[in-house]
């Protein structure tokens, strides 16, 4: 056997933003570019990643359009509201919008992921981002933009309220009394009262404790700021690194740094950006990247794990990464969604269940069952 | 004869107040997801012009605690109508947002999503809120001054035209060969400078379905009905008597012509409740027992302890009304919802008056003062009397509240929505895919039919 008696699973998530991750994607055959905004579109996409039984889909948002240097694309719909479209006909799969903390209100950000988790029956999880980009200030119009590590800090700040509010409505709360006519026992509801830097926040969230207790938060490090927030915040870590070694630092650095914020490093599920293009022949996966190139006028710069080849390689990759613990998983964005989404289900997934690296079936209704992540205790219950 | 009016119908997802009752065997979730479909199918299965889903972001307090009597807790307002867009195909889906904790750069994208991801279903029941008590969730805190409630909300609406206008219908060409995804010049530079915001830039979302959402207002003052008047399509108004809709009606259709409007271009639609018998005499008995299941003895006391300003636990709800003056540096005494108690010895006293002369305990009194009307008899009744209404300008229809959770509304769309179909005053089948269409309210032009006045105000 190439691979050890019980290898390491993996989780697999996909980022099904634009018409895909290359710039070019939208121009290429089957691209279904006039209805990149069709939600009928973007479900099909993720019924097939949950046949696939990936653990998650990501969708990208930004205040701004794309720019202009990196793809003649335009046009973003509110991630949050895409995730919750795509829940109520999706089953087993994760669903991960992107929602900024910089110009939006934590008490809005928190009900909108946990309203995402109940509609989903647990599925939902939380991608921060920020921006220091005077594009989007400019959008709100309250000031300059902040430095990235203020923003950042700020995002931690809203991170910490968030996951408050999640947790200001313990799980028994509502109690539908008819003897004493109390429709909640008040003593499970609890005002999270922060105070912070940048926000004050007196709770408790209107909306009940989503099912999931915490929905995951996931976290891109592509900063030091950036890197200290995942390594205390995130349950999913999206890293970016060119080759194995490279993504093995980083994640046992993270594992490290979250042990010293007396986390468990067991806890943090390390995914590294894949970009693939597949075809049945390495010739031909280039000759469509090559394709792609020529449309666009500019070399595929991804920096980070970039595959061009066949499913049996891209497969090896994944278990080689993972045996040597340069990931808990990958993050595939597929440079034409069309194509490279159903061969990674068809194609990819057989080779790494074979491998009995990948599940064959959900492993529960949740996101965090799929991460294998329990369901958090309550801090406010712990307490009390 | 004429063509008959067209009545136009809406559903309320029970709210988080008394309305609602929890206590019944039948009461469902407020929150899973099923609860929301059942009614969003149902009403849709009976050609219902739209959904409504009313928002929260403060819990109500009593007494300095969180208020426990009602269904306490709500989902997040849009997310639940983005995924209800997924089971649905022509329901309208109408939501309250408050507009004083946004940017309206962040209000513009999501009902511009709302209205893609639906194909042109999407409503904004546009609120105002200046209080302290829910601006301590947010860290803009209740900065706005009562006064200057309208006019920000104008502003906002200003803008999240321009934003929505921003994009051409045709933008997206997504032309292949040529590598251009929108058109050229058709995603054009918004800038607004003015008291309340400074917006600038390339707008991220495309033009929706229906060009803008359709606006909802639900104020009642003058400038509430001025602010409708100038800028909504439907008025969700409380006004569900004949002879008060009729009157309200009036006067808020007169208020368009000022601003250049036709009258059919706001709909007036009363919430109301509706509840069914076999006999008017049936109906008159379930109305009571339900009024009575609103009303449970702690709730008729915390009621009176709102004008009292006093904690009145010791009283017995099917006693005798509190002989005790009320307490008129206290008036604060329930937060996080709409209730204004002006002159609350005067109020005291005529209760009392009323409840000496009939007899009435506190629980019998709060259920007759607190009562909202509502259609109440068979089905032929409450078809006729909605019809009336509708027909003889007391509204253009109405927004059915239930007080069950979430299968209240059943029974009236099954039996009353029939006999208005037969009698040609509604809709046997959609004849169009959007919310706007339902409702016959035109699509906004887009900016290239405008005047470009706005281009030369801020160039």
């Amino acid at each position: 056997m190439a691979f050890p008696v019980t290898p390491r699973q993996l989780h697999l998530g996909v980022d099904l933003s634009d018409a895909g991750a290359h710039p070019a994607a939208w121009r290429t055959h089957g691209s279904q570019a006039q209805r990149l905004f069709d939600a009928e579109r973007l479900q099909h996409l993720v019924e097939v990643a949950q046949r696939g039984t990936l653990d998650l889909v990501v969708l990208d948002d930004s205040f701004s359009l794309q720019p202009s240097r990196s793809t003649t694309l335009r046009g973003r719909l509110d991630a949050a509201l895409v995730a919750a479209r795509l829940a109520p006909r999706s089953r087993g799969i994760g669903l991960v919008p992107t929602v900024a903390t910089t110009h939006t209100e934590p008490f809005h950000v928190s009900k909108a992921i946990a309203t995402i988790d109940h509609v989903s029956g647990g599925r939902a999880a939380w991608q921060v981002s920020w921006t220091d980009d005077e594009q989007d200030a400019a959008h709100v119009g309250r000031g300059p933009a902040l430095t990235e590590a203020g923003a950042v800090a700020e995002a931690e700040e809203a991170v910490e309220v968030v996951t408050a509010l999640w947790d200001s409505w313990e799980d028994d709360a509502e109690i539908r009394d008819q003897a004493t006519h109390r429709f909640v026992d008040r003593a499970r509801l609890h005002y999270v009262e922060h105070d912070g830097v940048h926000f004050a926040v007196k709770g408790p969230s209107i909306t009940p404790r989503p099912p999931q207790g915490q929905p995951p938060i996931v976290v891109r490090v592509g900063s030091e700021a950036s890197f200290g927030l995942a390594a205390r915040h995130a349950d999913v870590v999206r890293i970016s690194a060119t080759d194995r070694d490279e993504a093995l630092d980083l994640r046992l650095r993270l594992r490290a740094a979250a042990a010293a914020a007396g986390r468990e490093p067991g806890d943090l599920r390390v995914l590294v950006d894949a970009f693939v293009v597949i075809g049945p022949d390495r010739a031909s996966a280039r000759a469509r990247l090559d394709l792609l190139t020529e449309l666009e006028g500019v070399e595929w710069d991804t920096g980070s794990l970039t595959h061009v080849g066949t499913a049996r390689d891209l497969a090896e990759t994944f278990l080689d990464w993972s045996a040597v613990g340069a990931a808990d998983g990958f993050v595939v964005r597929p440079a034409s969604l069309h194509t490279d989404l159903d061969v990674l289900v068809d194609s990819v997934v057989p080779l790494l269940r074979d491998a009995r690296a990948f599940r064959d079936r959900y492993a529960g209704p949740t996101l965090r069952d799929q991460l294998g992540l329990a369901r958090p205790v309550n801090r406010y219950a712990a307490i009390a | 004869m004429g063509a008959r009016k067209q009545i136009h119908l809406g559903v309320h997802f029970p709210g988080v107040n008394n309305t609602t009752v929890w206590t019944d065997p039948r009461s469902g979730s407020q929150i899973d997801f099923t609860s929301f479909e059942h009614l969003a199918r149902r009403a849709e299965e009976a050609k219902l012009d739209f959904f409504f889903l009313a928002e929260g972001l403060r819990l109500r307090e009593h007494k300095g605690q969180i208020h426990d009597l009602d269904v306490v807790g709500r989902p997040d307002t849009l997310p639940v109508l983005a995924a209800l867009a997924a089971v649905t195909d022509r329901l309208g889906l109408a939501g309250t947002i408050n507009t004083t904790f946004n940017e309206p750069w962040e209000l513009a994208r999501q009902f511009a999503t709302l209205d893609i991801l639906s194909g042109g279903r999407a409503a904004w029941n546009l609120v105002t809120s200046s209080d302290a008590f829910t601006g301590e969730n947010f860290r803009r805190g209740g900065f706005l001054p009562h006064d200057e409630r309208y006019e920000r909300a104008a502003e906002l609406v200003a803008v999240a035209r321009k934003l929505w206008d921003s994009w051409d219908d045709d933008a997206v060409i997504a032309h292949a060969g040529s590598g251009q995804f929108v058109r050229p010049g058709s995603v054009h530079e918004v800038r607004h400078e003015g008291k309340h915001f400074q917006v600038r830039g390339e707008f991220t979302t495309p033009r929706g379905p229906q060009g803008h959402p359709v606006l909802f207002q639900a104020g009642d003052s003058s400038d509430g009905r001025d602010f409708a008047a100038a800028t909504a399509d439907v008025v969700f108004s409380a006004h569900s008597t004949f002879e008060a809709g009729q009157a309200f009606f009036t006067d808020v259709k007169g208020r368009l012509a000022a601003h250049g409007r036709r009258p059919e271009e706001l709909l007036i639609l009363p919430a109301t409740t509706v509840v069914l018998g076999d006999s008017a005499q049936d109906a008159a008995e379930r109305s009571r027992e339900i009024r009575l299941q609103q009303v449970p003895g702690p709730t008729a006391i915390a009621f009176l302890e709102q004008v009292w300003g006093r904690d009145l636990t010791d009283h017995d709800p099917e006693g005798a009304l509190p002989r005790i003056e009320p307490d008129v540096e206290n008036l604060d005494i329930t937060r996080g919802r709409v209730r204004h108690v002006k002159d609350p010895r005067s109020i005291a006293a005529a209760w009392r008056e009323l409840a000496d002369a009939n007899g009435w305990s506190i629980r019998q009194l709060v259920i007759e003062v607190t009562s909202r009307g509502g259609f109440v008899g068979t089905a032929t009744q409450v078809a006729d009397a909605i019809d009336r209404h509708v027909q003889e300008d007391a509204s253009d229809g109405f927004i059915l509240v239930p007080h069950l959770t979430p299968g209240g509304l059943d029974d009236v769309l099954d039996q009353v929505v029939p006999l208005l179909q037969e009698r040609g005053s509604f809709r046997t089948d959609y004849a169009g895919t959007t919310l706007r269409d339902h409702l016959g309210l035109t699509r906004p032009a887009p900016r290239a039919t405008r005047s470009t006045s706005d281009r030369a105000l801020v160039g």
